[in-house]
């Protein structure tokens, strides 16, 4: 796998994560994660999307982005220069009898229980996918009963705006 | 203060449209109120599809951008055939259709379909709007779109209660879409390195195609091919960008081009690309494709460069001024002293042109050769005429045995392939040219897909002219089943020498129908043809069934298997390679 993580300023405007997705599907691009949200500008929406370009060069991917009339930006972050974050939301079995150990974990990994009751507990934590997958490797032997992840966002590093 | 079916049409007349092919219904009825008093001249097709292809035959006529209308639901997916049709040949048009009222849309109301969805991939851009003041900015956006950068289809969705509503006119004087910027100026450095390898090449080839038309730069390719002097090919799409009687004219390359085209590709040393796309159809098996060519690549869509194959030089532009760029800049090279002596690979480009011309051979039963029909028709019809083909063996033989001398004289649907293209091309295409003889050469499965509208143009007062290569098959699906099946034609035989009788189809849609079965009559059949110009004619060519295309190279292989007959490669050791 050759993942690249892009940040895609787009037009905050009806349809364009459909043409996104659309374009993704019909090209043969695969999408490894996405996460749509806004920006500090109002008309502007932010795609971080995740490409796994084995098959298709980068390039390719970009430039039939830059096709489509409501993308205004596209800048690749590599992991050394960025910081990348998932969210995590995960239901783990915990009664009176482990709850302890599980809450030691949880503050090993600096993640929160958001949510408890007599047999389980909801653990919300942020990081990098590794440090996700560390911390689900951990919580499995308790009894994962539910999880939810985000797609990946991400920023550059400095004082620079990507907007800009 | 004027609604959103005025504000349309006003629209559409500051967009400098002359002319929109379409037909009314439920949710577009709002616009043909005002259309009814505009200057804009509206044709009723038959069929949504024969609005598309002939706004896109007017458009590839004329370089202007194409405009057809629909109502919602089945009048809107009518259209898609033909809106991706123009898309994949970068053919400006606009497509207009009603929607349901916006507050219905979603609800599976009578007549929705999701059109800007359905429309997604195949539209450079598209619209849905539902606020009867945007109605103005979303025309001007669609025109400035279809027609700048690489040209496209856009279609623009308007929800009938936007049409009833009171609207703003606010017609853009400029235009501002922050992400979409096309390139037109060529980078200097990068011309100038492409002029650098063109003077040191020793076996140059131009790989010119369609959008060398699109770009109007026949004239700037004229004199950068002269200067050049490299051997040229004119893609499927590209015929009559350059002219066909100019002796650095290989012909076209691709699966039927010539083996002069097709094989001064493979040998090349360096092919200077052209508004060209390495399409599998002139490639063959892209691995083995032109294998020892470095690559200049001038497109004005960056996206196209690499894509299909490796790019040393790209150079993103209009090609017009990119050619316009490349004469001095090889003039330096040439004054430096620079200059490859291209007599060696001319000797030789030459040498396969002469050895295999196209042709084809008479049938032994004395029925009528289909190419000779097309090759006679391209002679009396001659140069200043416009052809538009339909898809299949017919419009091979009308790629390779009409002689192209001017630019958008030849209409063909070559990316997507689409049968039925010819008769309502032909029919956009002589109301944007009303002067020239326009022939549709079409096949009779062709012609019977999309013939309905020989009516609008008998009505219409657009006397087309249709040549109906009857062959009785689907002929070019029938020798893929001759090559690759065994003779098994399954599914391939129309039995349309039989049924329909097509002079007296023609004759009912108030067409004139004329019919030739013998090769001593082709001359003067198609001269009474060329002097019917009040009426469309249809001339049922009955042709023998069995003919092929030639040359071939089979779909998935090596343009170096290249065939001139069945089973015949050309003798290479005849030849001084």
């Amino acid at each position: 796998m050759s993942l690249h993580t892009l940040s895609v300023l787009v037009e905050n405007s009806p349809g364009v994560l459909a043409r996104v997705a659309s374009l993704f599907s019909r090209r043969g691009f695969n999408i490894e994660s996405l996460a749509v949200g806004p920006t500090e500008h109002e008309e502007i929406s932010r795609m971080t999307i995740v490409v796994n370009v084995e098959g298709n060069p980068l390039e390719q991917v970009t430039k039939q982005l830059n096709k489509l009339i409501n993308v205004l930006k596209i800048v690749e972050l590599d992991s050394l220069s960025s910081v990348q974050r998932e969210l995590l939301l995960v239901k783990v079995s915990a009664d009176t009898k482990n709850r302890a150990e599980v809450l030691e974990i949880v503050s090993l990994f600096r993640a929160r229980v958001v949510d408890v009751v007599a047999d389980a507990v909801i653990i919300e934590a942020t990081g990098t996918g590794e440090k996700i997958a560390a911390l689900l490797s951990v919580l499995e032997p308790f009894g994962i009963k539910e999880l939810v992840q985000s797609g990946l966002v991400a920023m550059a590093r400095g004082s620079k705006s990507i907007s800009k | 203060m004027i609604n959103g079916s005025e504000s349309l049409v006003r629209s559409l007349e500051h967009a400098g449209v002359e002319v929109i092919f379409g037909i009314p219904g439920g949710a577009i009825l709002p616009a043909y109120d005002p259309l009814f008093d505009s200057s804009i001249r509206h044709i009723l097709v038959r069929h949504e599809q024969g609005a598309g292809h002939a706004a896109t035959g007017y458009a590839q006529a004329t370089g202007k951008v194409g405009v057809c209308m629909a109502t919602s639901g089945p009048g809107a997916t009518n259209l898609v055939t033909p809106i991706a049709d123009a898309q994949m040949d970068s053919v400006p048009l606009v497509a207009i259709t009603g929607q349901v009222p916006s507050g219905a849309i979603g609800s599976d109301a009578f007549q929705e379909a999701d059109i800007r969805g359905i429309t997604m991939p195949i539209t450079k851009h598209n619209f849905l709007v539902t606020n009867p003041n945007d109605i103005s900015r979303a025309i001007a956006e669609a025109f400035h779109i279809a027609s700048t950068g690489r040209p496209g289809a856009v279609l623009v969705d308007i929800s009938k209660d936007a049409l009833q509503a009171n609207a703003e006119f606010n017609w853009p004087t400029v235009i501002d879409l922050p992400g979409y910027k096309p390139t037109t100026k060529p980078n200097s450095k990068q011309v100038r390195e492409a002029a650098a390898l063109i003077a040191q090449s020793q076996r140059p080839v131009l790989y010119v195609g369609g959008g060398v038309i699109k770009a109007n730069a026949s004239r700037e390719l004229l004199a950068f091919a002269e200067l050049c002097g490299a051997p040229l090919v004119t893609t499927l799409m590209a015929r009559g960008a350059f002219p066909d009687s100019h002796p650095q004219n290989l012909g076209m390359p691709g699966m039927h081009g010539t083996v002069a085209a097709v094989t001064a590709l493979q040998k090349a040393d360096l092919l200077i690309t052209l508004g060209a796309r390495f399409d599998d159809r002139v490639t063959g098996k892209l691995s083995t494709f032109a294998p020892n060519a470095k690559i200049i690549h001038a497109d004005i869509d960056p996206a196209e460069i690499g894509k299909n194959r490796y790019t040393d030089v790209p150079i993103v532009g209009d090609l017009r001024e990119t050619l316009a760029e490349l004469v001095p800049a090889l003039k330096a090279e040439f004054a430096a002293g620079n200059q490859a002596d291209l007599g060696a690979w001319w000797k030789q480009c030459n040498s396969w042109r002469s050895t295999f011309p196209l042709g084809y051979d008479i049938p032994e039963d004395g029925t009528l050769s289909p190419q000779y029909v097309i090759e006679r028709l391209g002679k009396i019809a001659g140069p200043d005429a416009i052809y538009a083909a339909g898809v299949g063996q017919h419009q091979m033989w009308a790629a390779q045995f009409v002689s192209y001398e001017k630019p958008r004289t030849w209409l063909n649907s070559g990316g997507l392939g689409t049968m039925g293209y010819a008769v309502p091309a032909a029919m956009g295409a002589k109301v944007g040219r009303p002067e020239a003889a326009v022939w549709a050469i079409d096949g009779d499965g062709c012609f019977q897909m999309t013939n309905q509208e020989l009516a609008t143009c008998a009505i219409n007062n657009i006397p087309i002219k249709v040549a109906i290569i009857n062959n009785e098959s689907l002929g070019m699906v029938r020798q893929w089943q001759t090559l690759f099946y065994n003779s098994r034609y399954s599914n391939t035989d129309l039995h349309s020498k039989r049924i329909p009788d097509f002079a007296k189809l023609a004759d009912a849609m108030g067409c004139i129908g004329l019919r030739c079965e013998k090769a001593e009559d082709v001359d003067a059949t198609i001269a009474k043809a060329m002097e019917i110009n009040d009426q469309p004619v249809v001339v049922d060519f009955s042709v023998h069934r069995d003919a092929m295309v030639w040359p071939m190279v089979a779909a998935g292989t090596s343009n170096d298997e290249i065939l001139v007959a069945r089973e015949l490669a050309p003798d290479w050791d005849s030849q001084d390679l």
